[in-house]
C-alpha cells in the first residue's frame, strides 16, 4: 500500500517542480541585481567612461577631503567671481596625493570620487533639500595623508625632480606622497593646455605611482633573495674579490665611481652595493628563477594601488644574453620600475613578508562628520617567507650600521634600507639616487621610498633627505 | 510646489510600486470573493497613481501639456479595459489585468520620456492590441476545435520563420523581420505561439493517459515528431541569428515535454542539450563569442562590444536605490534602450528598489499564468498554459539577467514594457488566451 501512495503522485507535481525552478532563478537574480547595487556598482560607476558622474554632481555638492591631522585638504568654496570652485589649501604639496576633478579625476579625488558624490546627511536634512530642488552635501573623506610628514617630504624634494612615498607598513596606509614637478590643483584647469603640453617636466605625472625608473642598486635586494633561495644553507659561504669591475663574455661592470671593494662576503657585498659581486651572482642564479621570484614581488603586474599607477617590467629570462645578465643582477638593463612599487617590497620585507593593501582612505563621514564607513587595514599578499623577510630584514639593517645608509646610523629608534644609484641614459655617470628603507627595524614603522631624478649617488642624496622624514615621524 | 512634487517623486513612486507589488501576492491568499475585489481594486488605484504620478513628473519637466493628455487617454484606456473585461468575463484574473496594465503603464512613461515618438506608436500598438484581444478568451474556451488543427499550426509556424529567415531584412545582424503594407512583423513573436499551440496539441493527445501498449507506442511516436519539429524551430532560428528566440523555443518544448512524458531524466539531459547547443553556439558564431566576451570582461571592450553592458551596468549603479528620478539619468545613452534595456532606464531613473518589484511583479504574473496550467482540467489547456508561462517567464530571464550582467546579453524585450509592436501584440495574445483558459475553469 505504501508503495502505491508514493506511485500516486499529484497530477501538479511536474507543475510545481517547473514553478519552483523558475522562482528561484528569479529570486537568484533579484538577490544578484541586489548584490551588484550594493557592493559592487560604486566601485563599478567610477569610471572615467561613466558620462552619468555629471547627474550626480548635479545633485550633491561634492565633499571634503581631510587629512588624516584633520585639515582640510580640498574643498568646495566660492572664488571671488562668486562662481563655485574647488579650492586646494596645500596648492602644489599635495598636488598628486589629492589630485583633482576637474579635468577628468585623480588622486584621493578619483579613489573617493563616488563617496564624495553622495550624500549620507541625516534623512530629513536630504529631504528638505530635495523638496526645495537643493543639492545635498556630500560625503567627507578623511585620508591617511600626514600634512607634517607631507610637508617635510615636500620640502626634502626641494627643487629636484622625483617622488616620495611614505607608508605605514603594519597596516599600508600612504602617509605621504609627493612627486616633482608639480603644479597647482587650483588653477590645473585654467592652464590645462599649457601644464599638459609640458612633455619634458611632465608635471601631471604622479611620479611616485606612475614613474618607471631603472631601480640600480635596490634592485640588488631582489637579486639576493634569489640567491638566498638557490642556496639556503650554504649562502654565508659566498665570497669574491673585487677589484672594482667584473668582466662577464664583452660586457664589462664597474663598481660605483670604480671603488675597488676587495674581498666581500655576501653581507659586504650587499652593504657596500658592490656591483662586481652581484653582476657575478646574476651568473651563478637562474634566470627563469629570479624572472620568478620578481613576478612573485610584483613585477609585470598590477599594483595594489586605487590610484592609478604604472606597471614595472623585469624581462630576463633563460634565452637572455650575457649583458643582459649581468645588468639585470644589479637593477640595470630592460628593469623599470616605480617608486611606489620598491616600496611595496620595502613594507613586505619589514612586515614578515605580509605585503598589506596600501590605501589611503582611512574612512567617510557625512558632512556632519558621523562616521559612514571605516577601512580596516587588509593583507594584500605574502611576497615571501617569513625567515626570508627576516634575513633580508638583517641584510638592510647592515647596509645602515656599516653600509652605504650609515647617514642613517645614530638615529634613536634605528633604520634599515638600501641605497641605489641607477645610471640612465646614454650619458656615462648620470644616475638617478635612490633609497628604500624603514624605520625602527626591531619594531617596524614606516617605509620611506625616495628617488631623485639625475641627483647622483643614493648615499649622498636620497638618504639625509630619509633621515629628515624619520625624524619628522619620530619613534613611535 | 512643483519642487516638493520633484523631489519626493522617486520616493512616492517606489513606495506606490511596493504597495502595488504586495498587492500581487495578497491577491494569492485572499479567500473570498469580497476580499479579493477590494485586493483587486485598490492595486488598480496605485497603478494609476503610479502612471499618474510618472507623468506628473515629465509634464513638470518638459512643459509638455500634450503629457498630461496621453496620461489621461491612456488611464481611460486601462480603466475602460478593466471593466470591460470583468463584464465580459466574469470569471477573469483581475490580479492579470493589473499586471498587464501595469506593465503597459510602466513602458508608456519611460517611452514617453525616452522618446515621444515610440511612445505615441506604442499607445497605438496597445490600443489596437487590447481591442483585438478582446474576444480572445471568449474564443480559446469555445472552439476548442479549431485548436486542433496540430499539424496546421506546426508548419505553418515554420514556414513563417522560413520565409523571414529568406526574405527577411536584417536588422543588428539578425534576421527577424518582415515588412507587410509598410509595417513591419517580428515573426517569431508570433511563431511563439503556434509551436505552443502545436506542441500543446500533439501532446495532449488520448494516448498520453492510456497505459497499453499501442499507448505507448504511439506517446513515442508524438514525442520524437514533436522533437524533430522542436529542432527544425530551433534550427531556423539559430540560422536566422536569433539565439534568444532559440533558447525560448527550446524551453518551451523541454518543459512542455516533461509535463507531458512525466518523466524526470527529460530535465538533466535537457541541461546536457542546452549546454552543448551553447558550446556549438559559441564555436561557430562570432557573434555570438563577442556577446561572451562582453559579458565575461565587459570594461576591457568598453569602446566596443563591451559597451552595451557597461552602460547598463552605469546606469543601474548611478541610479542606485532610489534612482535618479524621471529626465534627471542619462538613460538614452545606452544604445537600444527602449527595447532591451528598458529594464535598466528604469533601474536608473526610478530606482533599483522599483526595479526589485518590477522582477517581483513578473514572478507573479508567471505564477498567475502556470495556476491557470494546474487549476485547469482539459490536458490540451494546460499544456498551452504551461507554454504560455514558460515563454514568458524564460523571456523574462533572459531580458533582466542579460542587462544585469546576470548572464551574456540575447536581444529579447520585456514583455509589454519594452517598446516593440510584434512583442507587445503577441503578448496581449498570450495574456488573453490565459485569460480564456482562466474564466473557462472559472477560478482566481
Amino acid at each position: 500500500m505504501k508503495k502505491d501512495r508514493i506511485k500516486e503522485k499529484s497530477p501538479n507535481h511536474e507543475l510545481h517542480i517547473i514553478m519552483y525552478l523558475f522562482v528561484t532563478v528569479f529570486l537568484v537574480i533579484t538577490v544578484f541585481f541586489s548584490a551588484y547595487v550594493y557592493l559592487y556598482a560604486p566601485k563599478t560607476i567610477n569610471s572615467s567612461y561613466n558620462m552619468r558622474q555629471q547627474n550626480l554632481e548635479r545633485k550633491v555638492i561634492r565633499g571634503t577631503i581631510y587629512s588624516s591631522d584633520g585639515e582640510i585638504l580640498a574643498e568646495q568654496a566660492m572664488n571671488h567671481d562668486n562662481v563655485e570652485v574647488r579650492y586646494y589649501p596645500y596648492k602644489e604639496m599635495f598636488a598628486h596625493a589629492v589630485g583633482y576633478s576637474t579635468r577628468g579625476k585623480c588622486g584621493a579625488e578619483y579613489a573617493g570620487n563616488i563617496d564624495l558624490l553622495t550624500s549620507n546627511a541625516p534623512v530629513n536634512e536630504r529631504l528638505q533639500h530635495e523638496m526645495a530642488g537643493e543639492r545635498n552635501y556630500g560625503d567627507s573623506i578623511i585620508t591617511t595623508y600626514d600634512t607634517a610628514l607631507q610637508k617635510t617630504a615636500y620640502d626634502a624634494l626641494g627643487a629636484y625632480k622625483g617622488a616620495i612615498i611614505v607608508i605605514e607598513v603594519k597596516t599600508g596606509r600612504i602617509l605621504a606622497m609627493v612627486s616633482k614637478p608639480d603644479f597647482d590643483p587650483n588653477t590645473v584647469s585654467e592652464n590645462w593646455a599649457e601644464i599638459s603640453a609640458d612633455t619634458e617636466n611632465s608635471p601631471l605625472v604622479n611620479r611616485a605611482t606612475q614613474g618607471l625608473y631603472p631601480p640600480g642598486s635596490t634592485f640588488k635586494t631582489v637579486t639576493l633573495l634569489e640567491y638566498i633561495r638557490e642556496n639556503p644553507g650554504t649562502y654565508n659561504d659566498y665570497s669574491f674579490n673585487c677589484k672594482g669591475s667584473y668582466t662577464y663574455g664583452d660586457t664589462r661592470i664597474n663598481c660605483f665611481h670604480s671603488s675597488v671593494h676587495g674581498k666581500v662576503d655576501l653581507l659586504e657585498a650587499y652593504e657596500k652595493s658592490c656591483n662586481s659581486a652581484f653582476a657575478n651572482i646574476g651568473t651563478l642564479i637562474d634566470p627563469d628563477s629570479l624572472n620568478k621570484t620578481a613576478g612573485e614581488l610584483l613585477f609585470n603586474k598590477e599594483l595594489p594601488f586605487d590610484i592609478s599607477s604604472g606597471k614595472s617590467s623585469f624581462v630576463l629570462n633563460s634565452g637572455s644574453g650575457e649583458e643582459e645578465i649581468v645588468q639585470s643582477a644589479i637593477g640595470q638593463g630592460n628593469t623599470l620600475m616605480s617608486p611606489a612599487h620598491m616600496a611595496l617590497i620595502t613594507c613586505a620585507i619589514a612586515n614578515k613578508g605580509v605585503l598589506m593593501k596600501p590605501y589611503e582612505i582611512e574612512r567617510v563621514e557625512n558632512y556632519r562628520g558621523t562616521v559612514i564607513k571605516e577601512f580596516s587595514p587588509e593583507e594584500y599578499k605574502r611576497l615571501m617567507s617569513e625567515e626570508e623577510a627576516e634575513i633580508l630584514k638583517e641584510y638592510m639593517t647592515d647596509v645602515v650600521e656599516n653600509g652605504t645608509g650609515r647617514k642613517l646610523k645614530d638615529l634613536p629608534f634605528g633604520a634599515a634600507g638600501k641605497t641605489g644609484s641607477a645610471e640612465y641614459g646614454t650619458i656615462k655617470g648620470n644616475s638617478h639616487s635612490w633609497f628604500t628603507g624603514f624605520s625602527n627595524p626591531e619594531d617596524p614603522d614606516i617605509s620611506v621610498t625616495i628617488i631623485m631624478e639625475g641627483a647622483g649617488s643614493g648615499s649622498d642624496y636620497a638618504v639625509p633627505m630619509a633621515r629628515r622624514i624619520f625624524e619628522a615621524r619620530g619613534s613611535r | 510646489m512643483t519642487t516638493v512634487i520633484l523631489g519626493l517623486s522617486r520616493y512616492v513612486l517606489a513606495f506606490f510600486f511596493a504597495l502595488y507589488t504586495l498587492h500581487c501576492f495578497l491577491g494569492f491568499s485572499s479567500g473570498n470573493e469580497e476580499e479579493r475585489r477590494g485586493t483587486a481594486i485598490l492595486q488598480a488605484l496605485f497603478l494609476i497613481l503610479i502612471h499618474t504620478g510618472g507623468f506628473t513628473v515629465l509634464y513638470f519637466k518638459t512643459g509638455d501639456p500634450e503629457v498630461l493628455f496621453f496620461c489621461a487617454l491612456q488611464e481611460v484606456l486601462f480603466i475602460g479595459y478593466m471593466v470591460l473585461m470583468r463584464i465580459l468575463y466574469p470569471g477573469c484574473s483581475r490580479l492579470l489585468i493589473n499586471n498587464m496594465c501595469l506593465f503597459l503603464a510602466l513602458g508608456f512613461v519611460m517611452l514617453n520620456r525616452l522618446s515621444p515618438g515610440d511612445h505615441l506608436r506604442q499607445f497605438v500598438i496597445a490600443v489596437f492590441s487590447l481591442i483585438i484581444t478582446l474576444p480572445l478568451p471568449y474564443l480559446t474556451g469555445r472552439i476548442k476545435e479549431l485548436w486542433r488543427y496540430t499539424y496546421a499550426f506546426g508548419i505553418s509556424g515554420i514556414v513563417l520563420i522560413l520565409l523571414v529567415a529568406v526574405l527577411g531584412q536584417v536588422t543588428r545582424g539578425s534576421r527577424l523581420s518582415i515588412s507587410i503594407a509598410g509595417v513591419s512583423f517580428q515573426a517569431s513573436e508570433f511563431v511563439k505561439i503556434l509551436f505552443i499551440l502545436f506542441l500543446s496539441g500533439i501532446l495532449s493527445e488520448d494516448c498520453f493517459f492510456g497505459d497499453s501498449r499501442k499507448d505507448r507506442e504511439l506517446r513515442s511516436i508524438n514525442a520524437v515528431i514533436s522533437g524533430i519539429f522542436a529542432l527544425a524551430y530551433v534550427s531556423i532560428m539559430v540560422l536566422s541569428r536569433d539565439l534568444g528566440g532559440a533558447a525560448i523555443f527550446f524551453m518551451i518544448y523541454v518543459f512542455m515535454l516533461y509535463f507531458a512524458l512525466k518523466k524526470p531524466w527529460i530535465l538533466p539531459a535537457a541541461a546536457v542539450a542546452g549546454a552543448v547547443g551553447v558550446f556549438l553556439a559559441y564555436k561557430l558564431f562570432p557573434h555570438v563569442r563577442n556577446r561572451f566576451l562582453a559579458w565575461r570582461d565587459p570594461f576591457s571592450y568598453i569602446e566596443g562590444q563591451g559597451y552595451q553592458i557597461t552602460q547598463s551596468l552605469f546606469a543601474i549603479g548611478t541610479g542606485s536605490w532610489f534612482g535618479m528620478g524621471l529626465n534627471d539619468g542619462s538613460p538614452d545613452k545606452i544604445p537600444i534602450v527602449t527595447r532591451d534595456f528598458i529594464f535598466s532606464a528604469i533601474a536608473e531613473e526610478l530606482g533599483c528598489i522599483f526595479a526589485v518589484c518590477l522582477i517581483l511583479v513578473c514572478i507573479s504574473t508567471f505564477l498567475m499564468f502556470i495556476n491557470a496550467a494546474m487549476a485547469g482540467t482539459d490536458p490540451f489547456f494546460r499544456l498551452l498554459a504551461l507554454g504560455i508561462s514558460v515563454s514568458y517567464a524564460f523571456q523574462v530571464f533572459l531580458n533582466i539577467g542579460g542587462v544585469t550582467k546576470f548572464i551574456p546579453l540575447t536581444g529579447v524585450t520585456l514583455p509589454l514594457v519594452s517598446y516593440g509592436g510584434s512583442s507587445l501584440l503577441s503578448t496581449a495574445l498570450m495574456f488573453a488566451i490565459i485569460q480564456g483558459i482562466t474564466a473557462r475553469e472559472g477560478m482566481l
